[in-house]
């Protein structure tokens, strides 16, 4: 910059264009700027058209069904047509917590179990072995885990002796819990290779075993993260929709019976969508209604989740 | 004299102490070991479970020829294919220049300190765990049925071009996120240096910090794709059919491998159901092709700093 007054203070013709480069640069600079803020600012707009679309389309819904009868209600019948239509939502969340329930019961121990390993015991071969194993797990597509659950995981349930239909909650629920275990093993992972090394170190200086280092110094101090990774894999889990969609069935069921169908709030979008639904007509709103309560529910969860992740960044960087 | 029993006698008592600390040691570590087991365990049977089915699906005919609903045997998987290829396609063209954009204005331009751009970043992070269906809601009524059916094209009926941009924005915040990285890891030093030489920022960024963080932007937008192609529910919401018998076009209806895979997992019949199996090996592959892709370009490209 200084270098350019010098040059502009001294007379000529060549001061004059260079003075005009240097406007016309920082005229394209400022352009620029405002381009690229433009992308960023796209971002927010993409929340923005989520939100008004489910807004305004349940608002219509919710103009015809009163609010109470949709959250209290205990009958789910949106597409029975006639007398027996019914919008009781509740056995269809009873299914979608249900599901995650049972997803991460199977996901926390095992997601933790890896995320441990990896971060605590793996050699760094091991680990350059196992980490690409758990991420091609990651990016399977989820339909796959779908149709592994139809025709391979159900049928093996009922060869071991339990009694399942076809179409059933439990071998959904175990299969979603596969799906979300990788988020859960790598934020997990994540959180406790952030702890410093001297926390380590000076357990063991104090005579700690390897198993009292990792289960009472590493793993508290990473507590705030490991809480992220649950709350992540919980979010993954409740938003789900075609591993449901292909094992579980198209019906909520308000029960504990895992042997029966189930269908979570994504699935149940997903079947509408499919099964030519027209458009304004109250079924088709229902998609939004569902929509709605299931976008605030990961809504919340995910900001809880970032909150923990910035808590336990805060703490070692 | 003493000495020697009293040190056997301290490493006996130490001994002892730790001989229990050393179960439950192997114990722990046992138990994690059995986590990762049945985690690698379940991707081998899956994988091999699908190839079983499907591998001996995989011939020419499978992959040129259209879906049949009378004959199993001659039923293939084109218009599928042809339409996971131009989402793929459509996709990048969509999200490569705005994803980079939005990392360049966010790590380079941004102040993090304004409410805005904090909005912002907060804003992506959670855009990235919305769920995938919701996104498809936002295709449903936004793009096919509402304002943003820009040119028209749709009219109120699905079309390859909203299922692409569907999938676009979903991935969005997965290219922003990972460009980001990549342009953090470009040292600032090389910045300082190009400003110092009288480069103005945005030759700087051009010039120097892109080509060095390319490697890693590739692999991002890759990734990001790879994600974008497997996806089913917003496909599913915005129209997409797993039975066709045109290619498709880019303002017309289409199909997609994943679409495809969840017709045919739908069918009763057991000859139809297992093409699932074939045309997951097909998905797969693409997919596989794709990461080798990404791994090269991350193994040339790489800078070390």
């Amino acid at each position: 910059m200084r270098g350019a007054t010098e040059k502009s203070a001294r007379p000529g013709a060549g001061s004059v264009s260079l003075t005009r480069t240097r406007t016309r640069r920082s005229v394209g600079e400022q352009g620029v700027k405002i381009l690229l803020a433009a992308a960023a600012v796209l971002s927010v707009l993409t929340t923005t058209g989520i939100v008004v679309t489910l807004l305004t389309e349940s608002s219509k819904f919710f103009g015809e069904i009163p609010v109470g009868d949709f959250f209290l209600g205990t009958n789910w019948q949106p597409l029975a047509g006639g007398e027996s239509t019914s919008f009781g939502v509740v056995p269809l969340i009873w299914s979608t917590l249900y599901l995650t329930f049972i997803a991460l019961l199977v996901a926390v121990p095992l997601g933790l179990g890896v995320g441990v390993y990896l971060a605590e015991y793996a050699s760094p071969r091991v680990r350059r072995i196992l980490k690409p194993i758990v991420e091609v797990l990651a990016g399977v597509p989820t339909i796959v885990f779908g149709y592994f659950a139809l025709t391979f995981f159900t049928p093996l349930l009922g060869d071991i002796g339990i009694n399942v239909q076809i179409f059933n909650g439990l071998s959904g629920g175990i299969i979603l819990g596969i799906l979300v275990l990788p988020t859960i093993a790598s934020v997990s992972e994540d959180a406790l290779t952030a702890v410093p090394q001297s926390l380590r170190e000076g357990a063991f200086g104090l005579g700690a075993a390897k198993w009292q280092v990792v289960v009472r110094v590493v793993f508290p101090a990473a507590l705030s993260g490991v809480v992220a990774a649950l709350v992540l894999g919980a979010s993954r889990a409740i938003g789900e929709t075609v591993v449901i969609l292909v094992a579980s069935g198209n019906n909520p069921n308000l029960t504990f019976d895992l042997q029966v169908a189930h269908q979570n709030m994504a699935a149940f979008i997903a079947n509408v969508a499919r099964s030519d639904v027209s458009a304004g007509s109250i079924a088709y709103a229902t998609i939004f209604a569902v929509g709605t309560t299931l976008f605030v529910l990961t809504f919340i969860l995910n900001l809880i989740a970032i909150r923990f992740v910035r808590k336990y960044r805060q703490v070692y960087e | 004299m003493s000495v020697i029993p009293e040190s056997a006698l301290t490493r006996r008592v130490v001994e002892q102490a730790s001989s229990g600390q050393r179960t439950r040691d192997l114990l722990f570590r046992a138990g994690l070991l059995l986590c990762l087991f049945i985690t690698v365990l379940f991707l081998g049977v899956l994988v091999i479970d699908v190839a079983i089915d499907g591998v001996p699906l995989l011939t020419p005919e499978f992959i040129t020829n259209f879906p049949s609903r009378l004959d199993a045997s001659r039923s293939g998987v084109r218009p599928a294919l042809i339409g996971t290829l131009y989402l793929g396609v459509l996709c990048a063209a969509f999200i490569v220049p705005i994803g980079v954009a939005a990392a360049v204005y966010l790590e380079e331009y941004a102040d993090a300190n304004r409410w805005w751009n904090r909005v912002i970043e907060v804003n992506i992070q959670n855009l990235a765990s919305v769920p995938s269906v919701v996104y498809g809601i936002l295709g449903l009524a936004f793009i096919v049925r509402g304002p943003v059916d820009i040119w028209g094209l749709g009219q109120g009926s699905p079309t390859l071009l909203a299922g692409a941009l569907t999938l676009g924005l979903l991935v969005l915040p997965v290219v922003i996120i990972v460009s980001r990285e990549a342009l953090r890891a470009v040292p600032p030093s090389i910045r300082e240096a190009s400003l110092a030489l009288g480069a103005t920022k945005w030759q700087t960024i051009w010039k120097q910090v892109l080509p060095g963080a390319l490697a890693g932007i590739a692999t991002g937008v890759i990734l990001a794709l790879s994600r974008a192609i497997g996806e089913t529910a917003p496909l599913i919401l915005v129209g997409a059919t797993a039975f066709r018998l045109s290619d498709p076009t880019v303002d017309g209806p289409f199909s997609a491998l994943p679409i495809a895979i969840f017709g045919a997992a739908g069918e009763p019949r057991e000859e139809f159901q297992i093409l699932a199996a074939g045309t997951i090996c097909v998905l797969l592959l693409v997919l596989l092709l794709m990461n080798s892709v990404a791994i090269y370009l991350r193994n040339r490209f790489e800078q070390k700093w």
